[in-house]
């Protein structure tokens, strides 16, 4: 007797939220039993984990903080994630956002630039947008794999800001930290609660779910790009042009990657400075995928992980974790969510011998 | 020691960690997948081996300890994309975000804490060569036993049955399948080989080129040799010539020093990358069109 995974022709909607739930659960349990192995107290670990963020109200409003990066530009991967176009360079597109954003107060630090703030987003939106662009160029012009190709620009980028912050844009005055100058007040995002630092970066985020949502959903383009995704032949007769998915595909992720990046030096960063390479480029992927790529599902990915951040830092000193244990975390919860999504959209059916 | 002498002295060894982890995703690439947790597999390859030194003072033991791990975690990488068929790109992630994250994890306690490396041995005549002799020529036992790896993965893939095997693998599983191949065995042996080697370069980082643990000292070589088997165009031989090729540019400033440009290290930094683009429009265009 046989084991065969037969894949269902669409997954049933149980399993979209199922999947997740099971997947969260799994984590849990894995982590716990790490966590107890390596002798920390896990009950305490999982506690700070999942439960302090949301024992007081700051501690919650950092939890928003940082689910607007990782919202914002998981929306935006994942809609090429639907069209089979694997940007992985969204951390690349985040840092070219902010340094884009960051070349306004670095050379107007008076802050005596009109529109400051309204500029420094668009910078960071176009920076963000043409990084990722030069991927879909070459995909399309040459058929380099945009994954390698986005990942590499990444790397590259990283090395951008490096000699950006040890070089011409270092503080003069910075005790040569590298950092760039503290932004004026003009070129700061408002903040949304008065006592807090989650700024309005957030309500960015909501909207290009909603425009996710709208496009994805209820649009021809989105049906497109699903189309693409899901079956490239049939997309291919419909007459739908291929290379238009990679450039859209690539080009929103890059946008809302570009404008997270502005977001972060002019949000809590208020400078340029290297923690702004703090990995929310991959974190979104994870994001996207755990949200099932699914605009909807994704605001509730974003905000599991954004929690789970803080609950991590918590964790460090209630548990004595490492930070590491948010980054273990994370993989336990791509590992299991890809293993029981795919297992539950599959039905197992066992060959038997054909009775005589 | 002059610039020169202390880049013929230096470059195989920063180039050996490159060359095994690539050389492990060129044949889980050969197979037809793409395995992108390498500086996961590493990292945690990286940590065990040291924690392993560190208590019984046995390189052996070590390298043998990273092998095994990294190869426990490419299984994860299986299950998911052979297993269950799961998207490749997310189930690299996953590993390799897993894998960095179980390397600080368990080398917390151990951070800056230092080990002995391994000796550099002195081969009789081949030591006596003047310049290359005491500095290209005088390497550990693992460099040789690299090269030596090297050139036996060379002929099997080459010259032998199993790589033709692992060829038709890649270029048309289901052609593979229908002749009787073993696909997914051979796809298999391939991610846990690609494992073994991650770890192998792991190990190689941790107790030997630089024998002490640092949180995140794997900094990047992961992601160095993924693209390095782009650069070699998965050919055994171009992927060793890249290596050494990037292991000397990973001297970075050194390098510049030595030769005597005035480029910004970051500018050095990132040549592994912007060329392995590069290769990547040039060999991409010869099979181009999408889907």
């Amino acid at each position: 007797m046989k084991l065969r995974l037969i894949r269902r022709d669409s997954a049933s909607r149980l399993a979209m939220f199922t999947a997740p739930v099971l997947a969260l659960a799994l984590a849990c349990l894995a982590s716990l039993i790490l966590f107890a192995a390596l002798g920390k107290d896990a009950g305490a670990a999982l506690h700070a984990l999942l439960l302090k963020p949301f024992l007081s109200w700051y501690s919650f409003s950092e939890v928003l903080l940082k689910m607007a990066p990782l919202l914002l530009i998981a929306q935006g991967l994942a809609i090429g994630f639907r069209a089979n176009v694997f940007n992985i360079g969204a951390e690349g597109q985040f840092i070219v956002g902010a340094l884009c954003a960051s070349a306004l107060p670095v050379y107007f630090p008076d802050g005596d630039f009109p529109m400051m703030l309204p500029a420094m987003i668009a910078f960071g939106a176009l920076g963000g947008t043409v990084y990722a662009l030069i991927a879909a160029a070459l995909r399309t012009r040459f058929g380099a794999s945009e994954i390698l190709v986005t990942l590499m620009m990444a790397l590259i980028a990283v090395q951008i800001l490096n000699y950006l912050l040890l070089g011409p844009w270092k503080d003069p005055r910075g005790f040569n930290f590298p950092q760039t100058v503290m932004f004026p007040d003009n070129a700061l995002l408002p903040i949304l609660f008065d006592g807090t630092r989650t700024n309005i970066s957030l309500i960015f985020a909501l909207l290009a779910s909603v425009f996710a949502y709208l496009m994805m959903q209820h649009h021809f383009r989105g049906y497109q790009l699903r189309t693409a995704g899901l079956a490239p032949r049939a997309a291919l007769y419909a007459g739908f042009s291929a290379p238009r998915m990679v450039w859209l595909g690539l080009g929103l992720g890059g946008l809302a990657a570009g404008i997270a990046g502005a977001s972060e030096v002019a949000g809590p960063l208020g400078q340029l400075q290297r923690s702004v390479t703090s990995g929310y480029g991959y974190a979104a992927i994870i994001v996207a995928y755990v949200g099932g790529l699914n605009p909807l599902g994704i605001i509730a990915s974003s905000f599991l992980i954004s929690v789970i951040y803080i609950g991590g830092d918590s964790a460090t000193v209630s548990a004595g974790l490492p930070v590491a244990a948010v980054e273990v975390f994370q993989g336990l919860l791509l590992f299991f969510y890809l293993l029981t999504f795919t297992l539950i959209r599959f039905r197992i059916e066992f060959d038997r011998k054909v009775p005589a | 020691m002059s610039g020169l002498e202390f880049l013929l002295a230096g470059t195989l060894a920063a180039s050996l960690p490159l060359l095994l982890a690539a050389l492990g995703e060129m044949v889980v690439e050969k197979t037809g997948l793409l395995n992108l947790g390498l500086e996961g597999m590493m990292a945690i390859g990286a940590a065990i081996a040291f924690i392993c030194v560190f208590h019984t003072g046995s390189h052996m033991l070590g390298f043998a300890a990273a092998a095994l791990i990294s190869t426990v975690v490419a299984m994860l990488f299986a299950i998911l994309v052979i297993g269950v068929k799961a998207n490749e790109v997310a189930a690299g992630l996953a590993i390799g975000v897993l894998g960095l994250g179980l390397s600080a994890l368990f080398g917390k306690s151990y951070e800056s804490r230092t080990i002995s490396g391994l000796p550099k041995i002195d081969i009789p005549i081949l030591s006596d060569i003047p310049l290359i002799g005491p500095t290209l020529l005088t390497q550990d036992i693992v460099v040789w036993l690299a090269v030596l790896g090297t050139i036996v993965l060379w002929w099997v893939l080459n010259r032998t049955k199993l790589g033709l095997i692992i060829a038709a693998v890649g270029e048309n599983a289901d052609a593979a399948r229908s002749i009787g191949y073993p696909v997914v065995l051979i796809r298999l042996c391939a991610v846990a080989f690609g494992g073994a080697m991650c770890g192998l370069a792991g190990a190689y980082a941790s107790t030997v080129y630089t024998p002490l643990w640092a949180d995140g000292m794997i900094a990047g070589r992961g992601w160095i040799a993924l693209a390095l088997v782009v650069f070699g165009t998965w050919q055994t031989g171009r992927v060793a010539f890249g290596a050494l090729l990037f292991g000397i540019l990973s001297l970075g400033e050194l390098t510049a020093q030595a030769m005597g440009v005035g480029l910004p290290s970051q500018m050095l930094s990132s040549l592994p990358y912007l060329v392995t683009i590069l290769m990547l429009v040039v060999i991409s265009r010869r099979r181009s069109g999408l889907i």
